[in-house]
């Protein structure tokens, strides 16, 4: 009998198929894990590309290159392509590629949904896309639509751009499904929970947020459906309805979102500071507790983005607290990467060098957030640049900068490469000073009174503006040199061992580099 | 690593930069001229130096690390990974620094929120794109519009020294006098942000915010809308001015003599030309930012008046979809905005320029009559 099985197996090698149906067709975690990367990348360059729009019309006072109109199109764009269309499908890749790999799976314990949930992605966005060539423009009302602005006085693509946030939706609740799943059935035997790599423990937590939150979003843009046409008044005061309670709903789903977008980070970091650190991360523990309370005081925060609309003083005031106690938590977290570093034996390559300062200028943004939070004085910082500035701290060093770091931390494994190391180093010290030139003086015009949102300024604001529109497209072309790294690594390269990083730790060193089409075929002995 | 010859330079020029873009406001927030922008700014301080401090200490920590624990120093790891009292006390510091900034920021969040025993009270209404403003019981209600040119904003001439922050009128106030603010708007949500002033309220259509604010000094005050209210949400700029108590007095009276007159020339007899001056101006202040100077509008958001089957052949439809507005779309009801003459100047204005040449004459007791036949 084990003869037969034997000769079946030696006919079917299971290598990937040949052709494009590999990657139509493709149940396996890696393939869908690479599909989802590239998307990601591919769309991180759109967005990039609409952002260089917006840093073009803003560099000089006046109107320039671009109409309001069209303006409001990029900055909304903009936004929904990078959260939806660039992080969170590259956390969703990392977390294809890792998962099986760190916790010793052989694959994803839903191959198949998997497949569905990736291949939804490229339909969700070419419709959004598709919304800037159709009469009217595409949405125009900022990622965060607030209705009325996106129901009654919308372009009338507003329908293609709801029903595209319904697919991503799916696709992102499928996602966090298969996610749970796997980590909940199919550990290796010996992997419990506490031992489980802390990139797992973060998406874990995060899959739990996404299946929260998507359902919430879902139902706040089919509410807005209704109203656009089917005659009813969710939003809408003449019809009894209520604003504001469209930005309860967004913002119930939109925090713990943001949390979505970091927390797979902090697990990456948790894994490359160490390693370069040549020693174990310090309080593990806490870290997972710490993760799990971010996570809890996401849902209960949710209206220090609406300090101004007038909601009660005891609101205002239990939503000041919640928010400033989330400062305790994410302290604890930053203590611990900053005591692991401490006494160790460090060495900066490329996923140390964007994880130390993922650190640094995460920190930075978790500073103006806490400055955020004090609810008197966010009535001069909301809605103005100061604000433009604390998230985009917090998500490119914080999201990006932690996909980055954990690109190159594990290219040599998906590629059996090592990349080139000089011209990583270049892509990092671009990016870093890109990046603060283009962010850090957006804190003084915000401070100074320059909304956000706004195509055209005061010539009080004109220098500044300069400056980041220079950071900007410094950053933005340095993204191409990540494109041609990347690109190298794959054709060739120095041989990676399986495990090209002395300090490494984890199933996923175990197994050669490149990683085979399958691993974990027979799952590991964790001790 | 910059060289320092470098590093200085590149300081200097930061510096410098820093400088003359701080001519006006500078690169921190305003201090203001109320007490309560002067807590908040206070706040906004305090909190500021606490993240310098804790950040001198985190970072200090960690680039100390990075430049003695190198490995290509031969460092050798440690190997703890755990100190319990270590971590107790980085969770209860953060905590109590927290408790210690909560109770300045709630004590300055009881005041912003005492709204009674006001002097005066304005309705500031919010619209696509400008602002109303009515002040309560003293019958003077009127819109201020952005007076920066097109051609200031299209680079076609030099940019005045208050670009985008200018309007036709401004709000009045008297200093030293409560003054409540009670905020709403008309289409969308904005937001009415003066930042000398510390105050910025949402403006949510079917809902009446409240804000207050007692303005020390005499002076010009320039803030913007805050929230983000489509095509031109960059372009409706709030300027109050403060004035002395005599001098609000004055400026209260002049304006109850122009709304006077406003009602005479109501009944005026009015001449196709006569309209059509006045149309003009009205039309390039309230609908030129959507239906376009040329009446071509931007379709299918903003239909053309060019040529059209409403704005040749129906005065009575005409009439309405201004005066009420246009439920379901982007069309405002101008009701409410503008005066009767304004409405019929800008009705005639549209029916003879760009070739419509209808030669109708729609007159101020027309559209009266519409409005009380309503």
């Amino acid at each position: 009998m084990s003869a037969v099985i034997d000769h079946h197996h030696d006919d079917h090698a299971h290598g990937p198929a040949k052709g494009l149906m590999r990657w139509v067709l493709t149940t396996n975690h890696k393939d869908i894990g690479t599909m989802y990367l590239w998307f990601s990348f591919a769309m991180f360059l759109l967005g990039g590309c609409m952002a260089m729009v917006i840093r073009a019309e803003l560099f000089q006072p006046g109107l320039q290159l671009v109409e309001p109109e069209f303006f409001n199109q990029m900055t909304t764009m903009h936004g929904l392509i990078m959260v939806f269309g660039a992080v969170m499908p590259a956390f969703v890749g990392l977390a294809n590629w890792m998962i099986p790999m760190m916790i010793g799976a052989p694959d994803m314990a839903l191959p198949r949904m998997n497949n569905f949930s990736f291949w939804l992605l490229p339909a969700a966005f070419g419709l959004l896309i598709s919304t800037l060539f159709m009469a009217g423009g595409g949405p125009n009302f900022g990622w965060t639509f607030y209705a009325p602005l996106s129901t009654t006085y919308a372009p009338p693509s507003v329908t293609f751009f709801i029903f595209a946030i319904h697919i991503a939706g799916i696709s992102s609740i499928m996602g966090a499904i298969n996610i749970i799943a796997t980590i909940l059935n199919l550990r290796a035997p010996g992997m419990t929970l506490m031992k489980m790599p802390l990139f797992v423990w973060t998406w874990l937590i995060t899959a739990f947020l996404l299946i929260a939150v998507m359902p919430v979003l879902a139902g706040v843009v089919t509410m807005m459906l209704m109203d656009i046409h089917f005659g009813t008044s969710f939003f809408n005061a003449a019809g009894g309805g209520d604003p504001v309670m469209f930005q309860h709903i967004f913002w119930f789903f939109g925090h713990p979102e943001v949390y979505i977008m970091i927390l797979p980070a902090f697990g990456a970091v948790s894994a490359i500071i160490p390693a370069f650190s040549r020693k174990p991360l310090f309080g593990y523990t806490s870290m997972v507790y710490a993760t799990a309370a971010i996570a809890f005081l996401s849902f209960v925060v949710w209206a220090h983005h609406m300090f101004t609309v007038g909601i009660p003083l005891t609101g205002e005031l239990f939503f000041m607290y919640a928010t400033m106690l989330i400062a305790v938590p994410t302290g604890v977290k930053v203590f611990n990467w900053v005591t692991t570093m401490f006494r160790g034996s460090l060495s900066f390559e490329a996923p140390m060098l964007f994880s130390v300062a993922f650190v640094i200028l995460f920190t930075i943004g978790g500073f103006s957030g806490l400055m955020l939070a004090i609810a008197p004085a966010d009535f001069q910082y909301h809605d103005t640049y100061f604000v433009v500035a604390h998230f985009h701290y917090v998500l490119v060093p914080g999201a990006i900068f932690g996909i980055f770091a954990s690109a190159y931390y594990w290219l040599p494994k998906w590629t059996g490469h090592m990349y080139d190391e000089v011209l990583a180093k270049t892509h990092f010290w671009m990016s870093f000073i890109g990046m603060n030139l283009a962010f850090f003086p957006m804190h003084f015009v915000g401070l100074a009174g320059m909304p956000r949102r706004i195509p055209d300024y005061h010539m009080m604001f004109a220098n500044f503006n300069m400056i980041s529109s220079v950071g900007a497209f410094m950053f933005g072309v340095t993204q191409l040199l990540f494109l041609f790294i990347v690109i190298k690594c794959i054709r060739g390269g120095k041989k990676a061992a399986a495990k090209p990083w002395d300090g490494a730790d984890g199933l996923e060193w175990t197994v050669p580099s490149p990683a085979p089409y399958h691993t974990f075929s027979t799952p590991p002995e964790v001790k | 690593m910059l060289r320092p010859a470098y590093a200085w330079l590149a300081g200097l020029s930061l510096s410098a930069l820093s400088v003359s873009a701080s001519a006006d406001w500078g690169m921190n927030m305003t201090r203001g001229v109320t007490e309560v922008s002067h807590s908040i700014f206070n706040l906004h301080m305090t909190i500021f130096w606490i993240c310098v401090v804790i950040g001198i200490i985190v970072f200090g920590v960690m680039f100390w690390s990075m430049l003695m624990h190198r490995k290509s120093q031969g460092a050798e790891p440690a190997q703890f990974h755990e100190h319990v009292s270590i971590e107790v006390l980085w969770t209860v510091i953060p905590l109590l620094i927290l408790i210690g900034m909560a109770i300045p920021a709630t004590k300055t969040l009881i005041e912003i929120y005492d709204t009674e025993d006001s002097d005066i009270d304005v309705l500031i209404t919010g619209y696509q794109w400008r602002w109303q403003y009515s002040y309560l019981g003293e019958d003077v209600t009127f819109m201020s519009n952005l007076t920066t040119s097109r051609d200031e904003i299209y680079n076609r001439v030099d940019k005045g020294e208050h670009y985008l922050l200018e309007v036709d009128e401004p709000l009045v106030l008297p200093i030293g006098k409560k003054v409540r603010f009670l905020i709403t708007a008309a289409d969308v949500i904005h937001a009415w942000w003066v930042p000398a002033l510390a105050v910025k309220k949402d403006a949510i259509p079917g809902f009446i915010n409240e804000a207050w604010t007692r303005i020390d000094e005499p002076g010009t005050y320039r803030g913007q809308c805050a929230e983000l209210c489509g095509r031109d949400h960059g372009f409706m700029p709030i300027v109050v001015v403060a004035k002395t108590e005599e001098d609000y007095a004055a400026w209260l009276a002049e304006k109850k003599e122009a709304a006077a007159l406003e009602a005479e020339l109501r009944a005026k007899e009015w001449t196709l030309d006569e309209l059509m001056e006045r149309g003009q101006r009205v039309y390039n202040t309230a609908c030129a930012a959507c239906h376009q100077p040329n009446g071509e509008g931007l379709p299918p958001l903003f239909p053309s008046l060019k040529g059209t089957d409403m704005v040749l052949n129906d005065i009575p439809g005409h009439i309405e979809v201004v005066v009420k507005g246009s439920p379901g779309t982007a069309m405002a009801a101008f009701g409410n905005q503008l005066s009767e003459v304004d409405i019929a100047a800008v009705i005639t204005y549209e029916r003879n320029a760009w070739g419509n040449n209808t030669g109708d004459v729609v007159t101020p007791l027309d559209i009266l009559e519409f409005k009380q036949g309503q």
